[in-house]
């Protein structure tokens, strides 16, 4: 925080003895780790690197001599000091760890030959390598009941059970969700969960693989395979955009498993349960294994590709350009989206191409503003505004650093956010805008933030004054404070004005930049609010922000110019002849500019879209408005699917399918919400005759324009042109990825751009309502205004409506992820306990909630974490999608309640 | 009083005759009482501490060398001095936890003498300059904790505790926590984390003292309810008086609770560091001797955790220097007596049991191998003994507590002296080993004498046999 600290760069090396060698530590550092580094392994159990040091297990007992004469200390508790000399192999040393190993053992079952650990397992290993090797205990061993299912996917073996505190400190240090504990004592103490409460946790998988023994099972593993049958590759978990480096491991041409990688600038070797366990539904019976066409009757009848591609080619040969579209694209690897971006843009000339589902934002947002790592926002003492959704239920591993930051290295939350999330309960400041002043506040905070902060407490004081030598009468000091208020800018925000001046002041005071993570906090709120309250905050001094994108690899689709209005190398489509190696490797490019989501939906149900193509997309379910996805769907007259599965949408509307090899089956590289760039490895084989996107997109663009796909034979060459054509991938080449394999390298960032990147900020007061040139001034403030008022001031009994997602929904991947399937919450209607005192309904009744566009039918429940006016249902609710509520478009929309 | 020196109201004190500085008001059956405290003087040590000066205060404990009566005998007013300065809040925790086996001395000061405890308490904080005091009663001690509670209330009300305390500006909380039954509470670090609403489970060291992080992350002072007991004597009277009584090092009284095979077992107060376990246990004025006319045959002179010690250690002082030089503790004033008709392996056995069961299952030495070693002992004890587990004992022992463990000299074997050193956390590890050792050590033929077994044979494994 101040000068005087050292810097990191600055501190001197410790020398310290290790079995007779001299070496050089961190200062500050673990002896246990130190050693590590320098090439001498010392035995440990309860000891892991990103978790605190417990010193429980006594198996990284060493002598350590620090002046006065040797004893054995715990290697992991220790920090090393200046002249330390450390014997890790002495007799008593040895002796030590002889000890506890034999402890360790003695109740253990050593029931290796049908443990799952056996062969991987810590324990195992170091009794090799340390142990006494045969036992002198002939008592009964402990017994408990052989496993018990702590949540639905985790089992606990309590016999086998070391009592190392790795689990239970991870789900109280790391999670936060501290569901097992320590239970009992002495020799009859075991890790357990509390009566009727399931260790349910998002991140309930990583207990499993931190585990030094086998006592934490996963269900999607248990017996079903032996480690040393395994084979792995290195590899980034595809189910958010936080990009997570994973292994993922296979036998016998099926992926078994996957464990997180620990790539210390993402996910420090931790996994949501999503990522670890969603490779399921790549395993799953009913992929798609054949391009399929739909006779009629609604009938399918499997053919081969060259049908298939020869009845789109047809149908793309004589649709015009502005009539062919592309929805969706976030699952494909950045290889296979530049190929899909060239195929739809370059080849067949139309830019109607959007990888968002009208859940995302402007791409101006996302490839212009200056991005922040992950790093950058955890790193000690700075300052995080979440100005987005909740990170624990969308982008699990950035959870977890964020979480660690905030408790461990000080690092001050802001949240301005519309309702609780799982860090509220750690945020510095909470600021609880009303819908539709998000962009207000932002800007209000921005010019507080810069009025000195000694100024800004005077002003307060004096102000405090004036009121109370007013009249003392309570209608006169309110008025005062909202005249206050107005001055800074929040009235009608409905934000609390001593948390608010609080939060400012910590942004003025904030010493290294601000990170914003900006993003869709609620699908039923337009984007344009939080894209231009992002767009005030860029006033802040050295502001950087990482956009929390969910859908996979979308940041990737749209540096590979998967959206409309955007060309490979985050250049603008108006400005395409800057361009110039892209016009060189392209054959055209659009004439006009195309539609977004929303638009070729719309275009669509008009019957304006002749091909429609859904590239792993389901807009029935991940799109804002259902009713226009559906008529878009059913208004297009030729859509392909190019996919894993059949979901609703194809169901639907489809008329030819094509399979699609899935993340784990094909070689690429993935982009995360940093602009992260990593490799994605091919394990195992798709099913049937499922191909990479990228290939059938080249076979498509080979059959609508000879050669201009035909040197696109690899994800390798793909890669290579993607280098060529866009500045920012341009040090992306294949020694830089091998050099890179674990942590990615980042895509060159955009600081500069700017202006030319196509936000603008618009100075205050006026405080921007066109900056993303999508939304009007004049269709913005309506909304607003309808809703700056208290709640009282509502229509009648309506509810503004908060559409969140939650970790576990019913999308189609999920649907196939036997270990995750029940995972998805019913459907609930959330709203503030106020809010229910006068109605007839109750926590627990059956509802129907219903907007002006359709309605859907929930549980209401009540949740302090709701604001009191508005009301949240889960994005994706098995039989209850939240996006049959909203209207594309629609500034906000409100709901009422019923009973059913 | 019954002839015996018990007191029917106070049962296992015996009043004998010889100074009497923190159990004087036992002989009032109401001496729980506020009226019957400030009828005999109490409180007066606070008034007498309010008249000075903190550091004034904290250089007559300094001076009258007040030891720590808990276990470790550490100097109360050198731990005082831990304490960082600048670093507040501090808080003061009252060691409360009586569980060793055979101590009930700080039972008997709780529940005869509440309001001699809460001005000692007082006084310290008056001392140390904090605000905030947390007195920590063990779960089990039901009438301690009622007497407190109503003593706390009584004391509050007539502003003895609170806010401005006798009219100063010197203002003091004083809260009651209980425990739920765990002997390692004792240790403080896991009377702290208890405290703190978790597991009692000890903390790491370092850092080695509360002092420097205690109770919530701030300087703590722990201090045992005997030794806070004394201040108040010590206020009105002075070091130099506190002085007059038992040895220059060890001044002082202090309580000792004597149980096993005595005529007259219980708790007496004698001069610290001046009379000698023969005083105490054959004197008149005390235990009067073993029962029955049996001879001695062992005993524990500083609770379940101390080595043993036997007839020829009878003449050692109850003075810690001394007694930890000969190869065990004073510890918390138990002295546990055994006469010849106790079975050694039984008896240790017994013991061991306590440790197994009130392990806290933190680290794996203790976990692990205080089981196994009642395990063992209880085999022997059935008749299921081999050969080999006396030596397997040891070994287990000595993987608790590396390196030859305090035991008293025998049979030309020179005295380990106090205390063990430990794989462990805390020492309740090694507290188990101490009656293995202390019996096998000495009674290695009773050990023999139940063995009845033969140990298996072992096929040896061929060296480079294994795959």
């Amino acid at each position: 925080m101040t000068a005087a600290e050292p810097q990191v760069g600055e501190e001197v090396a410790v020398e310290i003895e290790v079995d007779g060698i001299a070496m050089q530590a961190r200062p500050g550092e673990l002896l246990i780790a130190a050693c590590e580094r320098a090439g001498t392994y010392i035995p440990r159990f309860c000891y892991h690197p990103r978790m605190s040091p417990v010193g429980m297990c006594r198996m990284c007992l060493v002598e350590v001599d620090t002046g006065r004469g040797f004893s054995l200390q715990p290697s992991c508790m220790v920090p090393v000091s200046e002249g330390m000399k450390v014997s890790t192999a002495s007799e008593a040393a040895k002796k030590a760890q002889d000890g506890v190993l034999e402890f360790l053992l003695i109740n253990h079952p050593l029931d290796c030959p049908v443990c799952d650990k056996g062969g991987e397992c810590p324990l195992q290993d170091q009794t090799m390598a340390y142990g006494p090797g045969e036992t002198r205990f002939v008592e009964e061993k402990r017994h408990f009941t052989k496993p018990i299912a702590i949540s639905e996917t985790v089992y606990l073996d309590r016999e086998r059970c070391i009592l190392c505190d790795r689990c239970t400190r991870f789900a109280d240090e790391v999670a936060g969700d501290a569901l097992i504990h320590f239970m009992g004592r002495g020799n009859h103490t075991e890790v357990n969960t509390f009566t009727d409460e399931p260790f349910a946790s998002y991140f309930s998988g990583n207990t499993v693989q931190i585990c030094p023994v086998g006592a934490l099972t996963a269900a999607p593993y248990r017996f079903k395979a032996r480690p040393w049958d395994l084979s792995e590759t290195v590899s980034t978990a595809w189910v958010d955009s936080v990009g997570a480096r994973v292994a993922v491991q296979a036998s016998r041409n099926r992926v078994l498993r996957v464990l997180g990688a620990d790539a210390d600038a993402v996910n420090w070797g931790w996994l949501s349960d999503k990522e670890r366990f969603g490779f399921e539904a790549l395993n799953s019976s009913e992929r798609l294994s054949a391009p399929a066409v739909r006779q009629r009757g609604a009938a399918w009848r499997d053919v081969g590709w060259g049908e298939a591609l020869g009845q789109i080619a047809a149908a793309l040969g004589e649709a015009p350009p502005e009539r062919v579209a592309v929805l969706g694209g976030a699952r494909l690897t950045n290889e296979a989206q530049y190929m899909w971006a060239k195929l739809a843009k370059g080849v067949i000339g139309t830019d109607n191409v959007d990888a968002q589902l009208g859940d995302g934002l402007d791409p101006a947002i996302v490839l212009s503003l200056p991005r922040a790592t992950i790093d950058d926002a955890c790193r000690p003492g700075g300052t995080v505004v979440l100005m987005g959704p909740d990170p624990k239920e969308e982008l699990g591993a950035l959870y977890l650093r964020l979480r660690h930051a905030v408790v461990n290295d000080g690092v001050k939350l802001i949240e301005v956010t519309p309702g609780a999330t799982g860090l509220s309960h750690l945020a510095q400041h909470t600021l609880r805008p009303r819908p539709g002043t998000t962009a207000q506040l932002a800007a209000a905070l921005v010019a507080t933030a810069e009025s000195s902060p000694a100024a800004d407490r005077s002003g307060t004081a004096a102000d405090s004054g004036t009121a109370s030598r007013g009249t003392g009468a309570a209608g006169a000091s309110d008025a005062d404070s909202d005249a206050t208020n107005a001055a800074d800018g929040i009235a009608g925000t409905g934000v609390d004005r001593s948390e608010f001046e609080a939060a400012a002041r910590c942004l003025s005071e904030a010493s290294d930049a601000v990170t914003v993570i900006v993003g869709r906090a609620s699908l039923a709120e337009p984007a344009e609010e939080v894209e231009a309250a992002a767009i005030e905050l860029t006033a802040l001094p050295s502001v950087k922000f990482l956009p929390a994108l969910r859908r996979g690899n979308v940041v990737g689709a749209l540096e590979a110019g998967l959206s409309s209005e955007w060309l490979p190398g985050r250049v603008r489509l108006d400005d395409a002849e800057s361009a110039e190696s892209l016009i060189d490797a392209w054959p055209r490019m659009p004439e006009t500019a195309g539609l977004d989501a929303a638009g070729i939906l719309r275009a669509a149900a008009r019957g304006d879209i002749d091909v429609l193509v859904l590239l792993g997309a389901d807009p029935l379910n991940d799109f804002v408005d259902r009713d226009l996805a559906y008529r878009g769907l059913r208004g297009a007259s030729l859509v392909v699917a190019v996919d894993l599965f059949m979901n609703d949408s194809s169901s639907l509307a489809a008329h030819v399918v094509l399979p699609a090899a899935g993340p784990t089956e094909c070689d690429g590289t993935f982009t995360n919400l940093e602009g992260r760039v990593s490799p994605m490895s091919r394990k195992v084989t798709p099913p049937g005759t499922a191909r990479p996107d990228w290939m059938i997109a080249a076979d498509l663009a080979e059959r609508h324009e000879p050669g201009s796909a035909s040197d696109l034979d690899s994800p390798e060459a793909i890669r290579a042109e993607l280098a060529r054509v866009s500045n920012p991938h341009r040090l992306i080449t294949e020694q830089a990825l091998i050099q890179n394999a674990l942590e990615g390298m980042l895509l060159e960032r955009s600081d500069t751009t700017g202006e030319a990147g196509g936000w603008r900020r618009s100075g205050r007061p006026t405080m921007g309502r066109s900056p993303v040139g999508r939304t009007e001034p004049e269709t913005g403030p309506a909304g607003r205004e309808d809703n700056a008022g208290t709640r009282e001031e509502t229509p009648d009994g309506a509810f503004r409506l908060v559409a969140a997602r939650t970790m576990y929904d019913d999308g189609v991947m999920l649907r196939h992820c036997p270990s995750s399937r029940g995972l998805a919450p019913a459907a609930t209607a959330a709203v503030n306990p106020a809010d229910l005192d006068a109605g007839s309904l109750g926590q627990g009744a059956a509802v129907r909630v219903v907007s002006d566009f359709g309605h859907l039918e929930a549980t209401l429940v009540t949740d302090l974490g709701v604001p009191p006016g508005s009301l949240r249902v889960n994005w994706l609710a098995p039989g209850a999608p939240a996006n049959a509520l909203i209207a594309a478009g629609a500034d906000a929309t409100m709901v009422k309640v019923e009973a059913r | 009083m019954q002839a015996d020196g018990y007191l029917a109201h106070a049962p296992g004190y015996v009043l004998n005759e010889g100074p009497k500085l923190i159990t004087g008001r036992f002989v009032h059956e109401d001496s729980f009482t506020l009226e019957r405290y400030r009828a005999t003087g109490g409180y007066e040590g606070l008034r007498a501490a309010l008249e000075m000066t903190p550091a004034e205060v904290h250089d007559e404990v300094r001076a009258a060398t007040l030891l720590g009566r808990g276990g470790a005998g550490f100097p109360a007013g050198v731990k005082w001095g831990f304490l960082p300065p600048g670093k507040h809040p501090y808080y003061l925790v009252v060691n409360g936890d009586e569980s060793e086996p055979g101590t009930y001395k700080d039972r008997l000061l709780m529940e005869r003498d509440p309001h001699q405890l809460i001005e000692g308490c007082l006084i310290a904080c008056y001392a140390l300059g904090l605000r905030q005091c947390f007195l920590y009663v063990r779960g089990e001690m039901a009438l301690a904790q009622e007497r407190i509670a109503a003593a706390l209330n009584d004391a509050y009300a007539a502003g003895l505790v609170g806010r401005e305390i006798c009219g100063t500006d010197f203002s003091v909380d004083i809260v009651m926590a209980w425990g739920a039954g765990a002997y390692i509470v004792g240790e403080e670090t896991a009377l702290i984390e208890s405290l703190e609403g978790r597991r009692g489970m000890p903390r790491l060291k370092p850092p080695y003292f509360p002092a420097a992080v205690g109770l919530y992350g701030q300087p703590t002072i722990v201090n045992n309810v005997e030794t806070l007991s004394n201040l108040p004597w010590l206020m009105v009277n002075g070091s130099q008086a506190y002085k007059g009584f038992g040895s220059e090092s060890s001044p002082g009284t202090r309580m000792f609770a004597v149980s096993g095979h005595l005529r007259r077992p219980g708790v007496y107060e004698v001069e610290h560091g001046v009379t000698t376990f023969r005083d105490l246990i054959y004197g008149e004025n005390f235990c009067g001797g073993i029962r029955d006319g049996h001879e001695l045959k062992m005993f524990i002179p500083g609770g379940g955790s101390a080595p043993w010690f036997f007839a020829e250690h009878l003449d050692l002082p109850l003075e810690a220097r001394p007694v930890g030089a000969a190869g065990s503790m004073l510890g918390s004033g138990a002295i546990v007596i055994m006469d010849d008709t106790t079975d050694a392996v039984r008896a240790a056995w017994r013991v061991v049991k306590f440790f197994a069961r009130e392990s806290c299952g933190k680290c794996t030495p203790c976990r692990e191998g205080t089981t196994w070693l009642e395990q063992i002992l209880r085999r022997i004890l059935d008749g299921e003994g081999r050969p080999s587990d006396i030596d397997l004992l040891l070994d287990i022992g000595d993987n608790i507590s590396p390196g030859p463990y305090p035991a008293a000299a025998h049979n030309g074997q020179e005295a380990v002296p106090f205390p063990p050193r430990q794989t462990t956390i805390c020492p309740l590890g090694p507290s188990a080993v101490a009656p293995v050792v202390s019996t096998i050590r000495r009674f290695r033929q009773e050990y023999e004498d139940k063995i009845t077994r033969q140990d298996p044979i072992r096929i040896p494994v061929a060296a480079g046999a294994a795959p």
